[in-house]
């Protein structure tokens, strides 16, 4: 078995990031402009490291699918940022943050990893404050805070319901910047379709360019890849149409280990699914749960009744309520991580306690929110939320509660990186959702965004010279050398097989069975049995897939069923990679719930001494299963415990 | 130049070309309003602003003020309808919110164009024009028009500096107050629109001035407006 | 959720192959259409129809379909986002249509977002009006602690407001000059109103409307049509405040 290297830098804890930025190589201002990297994606994590290398001085390409950086899914995240500003003098600290971020994580984060996180949470504030972003403020002009789920401080820094979008437009505007500048140079509507590797190292891309379908070929002397998670191989999620994971699984396929797979989060606050013509979910954020009370009823004659439309919520009284979170869960309440209030409400409705036409629904209720506070200032703090819900849904949330349930939202799980977030190929880094460090088994609420920003700004641009430094003798390769031409080829070849096939399926009706597999299957509960069936099932969609998929038009122009075609390819690897990695890992852990490991109370039950591990699995053929690889979990700080939001 | 190079300072121009038009017409509507009041008044005024330097300074200023207005309404929306692009849409239709005065300017300031051409041939081209001339044939035919009609006045004028006659002479005709009404209600429209433009492309507005500046503008359009049409029909029944 | 129906409906489609090429309307029948979907899962469904039958789809930008990246377009009958107020394309419903509707669909029209294919258009003006200036000169790190400069809530809310913009086009494309104003006042605002964006608002004010003149789109003539259609409610006071930005920035040369 090969070893797996962390490169984690010795010394205590706390000492760990600034001894490694020490003692680190630099690259200097005039080697810097020689240097091309090639950043993929312009999320959070993408656009700020590319703009953070630019305002350095690297000369840097960067791509992404969308017509405009600033449509990147980070876009969408609702709640807020954390940091350790303890600006509300409530106790909080670096420590304490990264205590929460490991324990929320159930204790299968790198501790090394979310230290450093926690210790640069407070400059992404400090940056995005001065890039003119408009956090939410107190009367006296300081910023203002408010709580999230699975901490006990006030911590979490928002903009309305709209920091990802603020954050992101931070991000933009510093790489517009660049742009404007020359240091970067923007590739909208292009898709990286393939890493080219030479000599072991990774030397570009080729990406198509999706307006005119060409293919080209970009030299780079690092790649960084920023493209994102893959919540949307169950077709149904809280992730944009267009998020993928086909970049992480080109990399996979050409040495990049990929790390936890299994580890889905399943947000607890969703808006239900309504039909089978439905495209995507849509989250309500978890802020909700600062004011909103959840609940089913008590009696299931009631549930019944609402079932069948014979009752409201409103004709429940109080006495027949049954908040279920805040009675397991006293010391949190209904602010507890999202794995264990997704599972809770799965629990309800299971026992047959959900509240909406299809018994899949619990309700989140803002009465009580309304009596204590006023609905003025109900409505000041989530009023874009309500109108965003009644717009979907038609049902005002100021008279009636609203109907939610769990939906798939972000994957801990991704590309395997060290410490310097560089993955198993030399000159090829992964950050942001992308990768895997940070978040363990589950990661909690407002605490993407500081990944991805934390990435961006503050990590990657030093560790990325560490690699560099060595790099600067290295001219600018030309796109023609072999490597290229191969790399080319290959992405060709599947296109043409792709185009070839003319089936009778579309893109979609396979994307939604795979869906319907994962979410049976793969989803919130999971069994040994129901993993087994999962991969066997996987296997026969992607036979079918690869022989019956239609694909309408021409490869060599806008085509985009080819692209959806490209993406769901990939999406049907990493189900498999999910259901392999899940039914490898017998315990249950954050977002992976395996039934059989379960406590009397129906909590995770985890295996320390067997599956404190992170899980890499490394490619090893068209059609052959993956080699799992392991990177023990050393805990020298934190006492892992079963974690515990009672009291 | 960033007035004429910009698309903000074009806008500064209209604005403020516009503004001056405004004033213009505020101080205009005031003097009409002493015809209804006092003829010999009126002629008083009417002689004061006759053929003096300062009455064509003033003309003068007052012309290339409407011509760069003008000039750059056609300007902008020549450069607007590019901007545009070449396929327009099939169907199209505006929020209640937006004002029909405010997607019709340039109709509008047309009409109001073509009725300040007819307003000249009636008023200017027989009162001041003559005397800037010294022309005597045109001086004898505003003498004939302003003998046809009956008018007490206590002081001897010079026909050209009578416009109390003029007005009574011009508005007999039927034709005329139709066409003077129809002209003021697009002047009506254009200034209910134009006078907020104006102070909201000066940069004068935000959330709470936006209503008032709104309602400032209709009182003055609906002032300036009603003002004209009142000396218009003082000279149809008089 | 609400009384479900199911609706009958004719579409009436801009197709065109490229910029250059000519477009025309098609026509599509769709039956069965669940009121509790949304517009563009209705589109979903016309475009598996189609490809089912073996013919392409039709072309549309989209990606988040929750109302914040901005990326839908779509000039609905008659107005950018559909006839409802502050929605996007892809939080409109059809339950707001009745059955037997029939529904024009039609690509965003101005000379500076030309159409690429179908209802999809390049907006790639407006990055390039945001490289000129839309934002704060400061690099990565090196910054004073987040609460150093107090700001007045109300001052952040209003920077909020006017931040809000999701850069969809819809403002473009309701405004019968083809003009960028609504889009390029707010990003001005929010950073003029910001003490961090203050140090630059003269330049940064210059060089936006420079940019924005040069790239085709028309001059602002106040009819508010954009305010009316934008998405996320951004209010023509930014324009107001974008005049006399920049106003006083020319008159300081």
């Amino acid at each position: 078995m090969a070893t797996i290297d962390s490169k984690i830098p010795k010394g205590p804890l706390a000492q760990k990031w600034t001894n490694y930025k020490n003692h680190q190589k630099l690259v200097n201002p005039a080697n810097k402009r020689k240097l091309d990297i090639i950043v993929v994606g312009t999320g959070l994590a993408g656009a700020s490291a590319a703009a953070s290398l630019g305002a350095l001085g690297f000369n840097v390409l960067n791509f992404c699918i969308q017509d405009s950086p600033r449509r990147a899914h980070s876009i969408a995240a609702q709640g807020g940022i954390n940091a350790a500003k303890n600006y509300q003098n409530d106790g909080d600290s670096v420590y304490r943050l990264f205590y929460d971020t490991i324990k929320g994580g159930d204790y299968r984060a790198r501790e090394a990893n979310v230290y450093r996180l926690a210790e640069v949470s407070n400059s992404i504030i400090d940056q995005c404050v001065a890039q003119g972003v408009p956090f939410a403020r107190e009367y006296g002009g300081l910023l203002d805070n408010r709580s999230f789920g699975g901490a006990q401080v006030s911590r979490t820094f928002y903009a309305k319901g709209q920091t990802g979008q603020q954050l992101l437009l931070g991000a933009y505007s510093a790489l517009s910047r660049q742009v404007n500048k020359g240091t970067v140079k923007l590739y909208t509507r292009y898709e990286m379709l393939d890493v080219v590797i030479i000599e072991g190292r990774a030397r570009g891309i080729i990406a198509r360019n999706l307006v005119t379908g060409k293919i080209e070929r970009f030299f780079g002397h690092a790649v960084v890849i920023g493209t994102g998670g893959y919540g949307n191989t169950y077709f149904l999620s809280t992730n944009a149409m267009g998020s993928n994971g086909s970049a992480a699984m080109q990399i996979y396929r050409k040495g990049a280990y990929f790390a936890n797979p299994c580890y889905a989060q399943i947000h607890p606050t969703c808006i239900p699914v309504h039909g089978d013509i439905q495209s995507k979910l849509t989250l309500m954020s978890e802020s909700l749960r600062n004011d909103g009370r959840i609940w089913v009823p008590k009696k299931l004659e009631d549930a019944k009744a609402i079932q069948e439309g014979r009752k409201t919520a409103n004709d429940i009284p109080d006495e027949d309520r049954d908040f279920y979170l805040e009675r397991r869960y006293p010391a949190f309440g209904n602010l507890v991580p999202r794995d264990v209030a997704s599972r809770a409400a799965k629990e309800r409705c299971d026992k047959g306690f959900g509240v909406n036409n299809t018994g899949l629904a619990v309700f989140l209720d803002f009465k009580y929110a309304i009596q204590r506070l006023g609905k003025d200032v109900v409505a000041q703090k989530y009023g874009n939320l309500f109108q965003m819900y009644e717009k979907i849904t038609d049902e005002n949330p100021y008279e009636v509660p609203m109907k939610i349930f769990p939906a798939i939202h972000y994957t801990m799980g991704g590309i395997w990186v060290d410490y310097e977030l560089m993955t198993s190929i030399p000159g090829l880094f992964a950050i942001g959702e992308a990768n895997f460090s940070d978040h363990g088994a589950n990661r909690l609420g407002a605490s993407a965004l500081m990944q991805g920003l934390a990435d961006g700004y503050f990590v990657l641009p030093y560790t990325i010279q560490n690699y560099l430094a060595d790099q600067i003798q290295v001219p600018r390769m030309s796109t023609d050398l072999p490597e290229f031409v191969e790399a080319e080829k290959g992405v060709q070849d599947k296109i043409n097989k792709l185009m070839s096939i003319q089936g009778s399926e579309s893109v979609d009706s396979i994307h939604k069975r795979l869906g319907h597999i994962m979410w049976e299957y793969v989803g919130m509960g999971r069994t040994k049995e129901g993993l087994e069936t999962a991969m066997k099932k996987l296997k026969e969609l992607k036979k079918e897939f690869w022989s019956n998929v239609y694909i309408p038009g021409e490869a060599n122009t806008l085509n985009t069923e080819l692209e959806k075609a490209l993406r769901l390819s990939d999406f049907l690897e990493i189900g498999y990679l999910m259901a392999i990695d899940g039914y490898n890992r017998n315990e249950s852990c954050g977002g992976h719930f395996r039934e059989e490991y379960q406590t009397e109370e129906g909590e995770a039950l985890r295996q320390d001494d067997q599956y404190s591990y992170v899980a890499c699995w490394k490619y090893t053929g068209e059609n052959s299963d993956p080699e799992l690889l392991k990177e023990p979990l050393d805990y020298e700080e934190t006492e892992r415990k079963t974690r515990n939001y009672k009291n | 130049m960033w007035l004429t190079s910009s698309s903000v300072g074009r806008k500064l121009i209209m604005s403020i070309s516009g503004l001056f038009l405004i004033l213009f017409l505020a101080f205009h509507m005031s003097m009409n309003l002493v015809a209804i009041i006092s003829s010999d008044a009126y002629n008083q005024v009417c002689g004061f602003l006759g053929s003096n330097w300062y009455a064509v300074a003033g003309t003068a200023v007052l012309a290339a003020g409407v011509f760069v207005h003008f000039a750059y309404a056609i300007i902008l929306t020549l450069q607007n309808r590019k901007a545009r692009g070449e396929q327009r849409y099939a169907v199209s239709e505006n929020q209640g919110s937006v004002e029909w005065a405010s997607q019709n300017m340039f109709l509008l300031g047309a009409i109001v164009i073509i009725g300040l051409c007819i307003h000249l041939v009636h008023f200017w081209s027989k009162m001041m024009l003559p005397e800037l001339l010294g022309n005597a044939e045109m001086i004898q035919a505003t003498e004939a028009a302003v003998n046809s009609v009956n008018l007490q006045l206590n002081n001897e004028v010079e026909a050209t500096q009578n416009g109390a006659a003029l007005i009574l002479y011009t508005f007999k005709n039927p034709v005329n107050v139709v066409l003077y009404v129809i002209w003021l209600i697009a002047l009506w429209f254009h200034l209910t629109h134009g006078m907020w433009s104006a102070m909201q492309t000066l940069g004068a507005n935000n959330k709470t001035w936006m209503p008032r500046w709104k309602c400032i503008s209709n009182i003055f359009a609906t002032v300036v407006c009603a003002g004209f049409i009142a000396v218009v029909f003082y000279g149809y029944f008089a | 959720m609400g009384k479900e129906k199911e609706l009958n409906i004719t579409l009436k489609v801009w197709r065109q192959r490229g910029p250059q090429e000519k477009g025309a309307f098609e026509t599509y029948q769709l039956e069965g259409i669940s009121t509790e979907s949304s517009f563009l899962e209705m589109l979903d469904v016309l475009n598996e129809k189609l490809v089912k039958e073996r013919k392409e789809p039709v072309v549309f930008d989209h990606d988040c379909r929750e109302g914040i990246c901005g990326m839908c377009s779509l000039y609905i009958n008659g107005h950018p986002h559909g006839k409802d107020q502050e929605v996007t394309t892809c939080q409109l419903h059809m339950r707001r249509f009745n059955d037997g509707d029939t529904i024009t669909i039609e690509p965003w029209r101005s000379a500076a977002f030309p159409v690429i294919r179908d209802l999809m258009v390049d907006r790639s003006a407006f990055d390039k009006i945001m490289q000129a200036g839309g934002y704060t000169s400061v690099n990565t790190g090196g910054i004073p602690d987040a609460n150093a400069i107090p700001i007045p809530k109300p001052v952040a809310d209003e920077a909020m407001d006017a931040a809000s913009c999701i850069g969809c086009g819809a403002c473009v494309a309701a405004c019968k000059n083809g003009s960028a104003m609504l889009f390029v006042s707010a990003k001005v605002s929010q950073l003029a109103l910001l003490p961090q964006g203050k140090v630059e608002a003269a330049k940064r004010v210059k060089a936006m409307i420079a940019k924005m003149d040069e790239l085709g789109f028309g001059n602002c003539t106040n009819t508010r049509a954009c305010e009316a259609e934008c998405p996320k409610a951004v209010s023509i006071s930014n324009i107001a405040r974008l005049n006399r930005e920049f106003i006083c920035a020319k008159l300081k040369d």
